[in-house]
């Protein structure tokens, strides 16, 4: 039996919340079948299972946030094995609204454990019981209580506690690490609305986690102050991340500004046959350039992990996308070295639209292998940016300018860019990374090869 | 087209290239790329629809000619009419020229 854990969706993710299982207890599952779609503080990420055979039972229901690592399913290996599997035969999935009240006692659990889960505040709900038929054992308790960290509060949901009059210790956080969320307070104040009560069939016999559901699931809360939780999040994730990546990597940076007027002149003409739907953007060129010189460049194509370089063999290019105002994420387009141009634009645009309204994939989160920053459309002229660990290197491409350029002797104006590389020290020096904007640049000047 | 027409055109293309925009919230001069914070992808997309809804197909040169909403609305006003009988004029001449080769040449 296999047991399918909380998937770790980049290096800045600790804890993710299960938004929906795609899959059901008894369904056969290959390897590399999306099975559910987890929420970090980045994206919705639908995540593959690693391992093939029948799904069996689900640990952890929609709506519950749990650290990376956590068992969320029980996978049977083997084809057409029987989810037999103890204390779980009941779980059935239904989609809909989600179980009643977080308050109600339907959580396996003996009255002494659940008075020593009200000492230390651990809300019971959210412990994974470990004993018989899914139990809550006095032993969870102690280490949910122990691992248990001081919540964090919204500064909104603070002031609506204060004028609620609100303990903020009885309330149980839904938010992003258990941060207590207004939503969370509104359902803590006195007559407060009950959530949706039409239960699925079976929800009654859920095993514990699963009944948290209710609790993460909050009633409609205002689009704005969702929003700004949402951003709250991710700044922080951002910044975890970015300041781990300042600490630990030893930045070198390179620059150089590259003739485009060769890459401009074939645009045009090629954006003139093609059907508008078919359109390239220059973005797509410079980001096929990147790609194959990461792969001239392998030093800078891959992790650094354990003190030492690993090289990837293949170039996953990770590409920084605003997510308007509400943060960026880095997903990665696959062999992006590969790809016909027409094909990476394709890829590109489908990967925009889906960070920014649908949903990435575990593998486009996790498997980048070096990292693409492109802020022309911003109008700035370069960037240098911050790599994302374990990735060892990240270019960048500022606005594609016209500017006076002197080019076989002759002063013209012509289309540029300012090419940028910011690169870890402990993986290359500053000749390697030369040669990789180099490469850039020469990958650049015969578009048609591209 | 009227402007009023080209108006209802290009809202619902923006909207769908860039959800959450509103063309009543931004000032009709500024920039529609800065307005609503539209990257090269966000404006082709809305270039696509527009090209679609309009039946017409707009070039990249025509981009300029797009940066405002005013600018946007006095393009699809504007110039449709004329381009599109130009364009009718232009086949129906092509047609004449390609059906009677000879007739050019004496």
């Amino acid at each position: 039996m296999a047991e399918f854990l909380m998937p770790s969706l980049g290096a800045d993710m600790d804890e993710g919340t299960v938004l929906e299982w795609l899959v059901k207890p008894g369904d056969e599952v290959r390897k590399g079948d999306i099975v559910a779609v987890v929420d970090t503080a980045k994206a919705a990420v639908e995540v593959e299972c690693f391992e093939g055979g029948v799904f069996g039972s689900v640990l952890v229901g929609p709506g519950a946030t749990v650290p990376v690592g956590t068992p969320l399913a029980v996978i049977t290996p083997g084809p057409m094995a029987e989810p037999k599997a103890p204390a779980v035969s009941a779980p059935a999935l239904a989609p809909g609204p989600p179980p009643p009240s977080p308050a109600s006692p339907k959580v396996p659990a003996t009255p002494p454990v659940r008075h020593l889960a009200r000492q230390p505040g651990v809300d019971i709900s959210q412990v994974r019981g470990t004993g018989p038929d899914g139990r809550v054992t006095h032993a969870d308790v102690q280490a949910a209580a122990a691992t248990q960290r001081r919540p964090r509060v919204t500064p909104f949901a603070r002031r609506l506690a204060s004028e609620l009059g609100i303990d903020l210790a009885d309330v149980s956080g839904t938010g992003p690490g258990g941060a207590i969320r207004a939503a969370d307070i509104r359902r803590a104040a006195p007559g407060a609305k009950a959530p949706p009560a039409a239960a699925p069939p079976g929800a009654a016999e859920r095993p514990a986690v699963p009944l948290s559901a209710a609790a993460a699931r909050p009633e409609p809360q205002p689009e704005a102050e969702q929003a700004a939780e949402r951003q709250a999040a991710m700044r922080l994730a951002i910044g975890n991340l970015m300041a781990r990546s300042k600490r630990e990597i030893p930045h070198y940076y390179l620059s150089t500004t590259i003739d485009l007027e060769p890459m401009t002149q074939w645009l045009r003409s090629r954006n003139r046959e093609l059907p508008v739907p078919s359109r390239i953007v220059p973005a797509a060129l410079l980001l096929k350039a990147a790609a194959l010189a990461a792969r001239e460049v392998p030093r800078l194509n891959g992790f650094w992990r354990d003190e030492r370089f690993i090289p990837a063999e293949h170039v996953h290019l990770g590409v920084a996308i605003s997510l308007r105002n509400a943060g960026m994420v880095a997903p990665a387009i696959h062999d992006a070295d590969t790809l016909s141009v027409a094909d990476l634009m394709a890829r590109l645009r489908d990967l925009v639209a889906r960070a920014r309204s649908g949903r990435l994939r575990g593998s486009e989160m996790t498997d980048p292998t070096i990292t693409v920053t492109n802020l022309g459309d911003r109008g700035v002229e370069s960037v240098f940016g911050v790599i994302y660990p374990p990735q060892v290197a990240l270019a960048g491409f500022g606005k594609v300018t016209t500017a006076p350029y002197a080019a076989g002797g002759l002063l013209g104006v012509r289309s540029q860019v300012t090419a940028t590389l910011a690169a870890d020290h402990r993986a290359s020096d500053g000749y390697t990374g030369a040669r990789y904007l180099e490469a850039v640049t020469r990958f650049l000047q015969k578009p048609e090869e591209l | 087209v009227t402007p009023q027409q080209a108006r209802e055109q290009i809202g619902p293309a923006l909207t769908r290239a860039a959800p959450g925009s509103d063309i009543d919230t931004i000032d009709p001069g500024t920039d529609l790329r800065d307005a609503l914070d539209l990257d090269s992808l966000d404006f082709l997309r809305f270039i696509e629809i527009l090209s679609e809804t309009s039946g017409r197909r707009i070039e990249e040169d025509n981009y300029p000619e797009l940066a405002t909403l005013d600018s946007s609305i006095r393009f699809l006003a504007a110039r449709l009419p004329s381009q599109r009988a130009g364009f009718t004029w232009q086949r129906a001449a092509l047609r004449r020229f390609t059906s009677h080769p000879s007739g050019c040449t004496g």
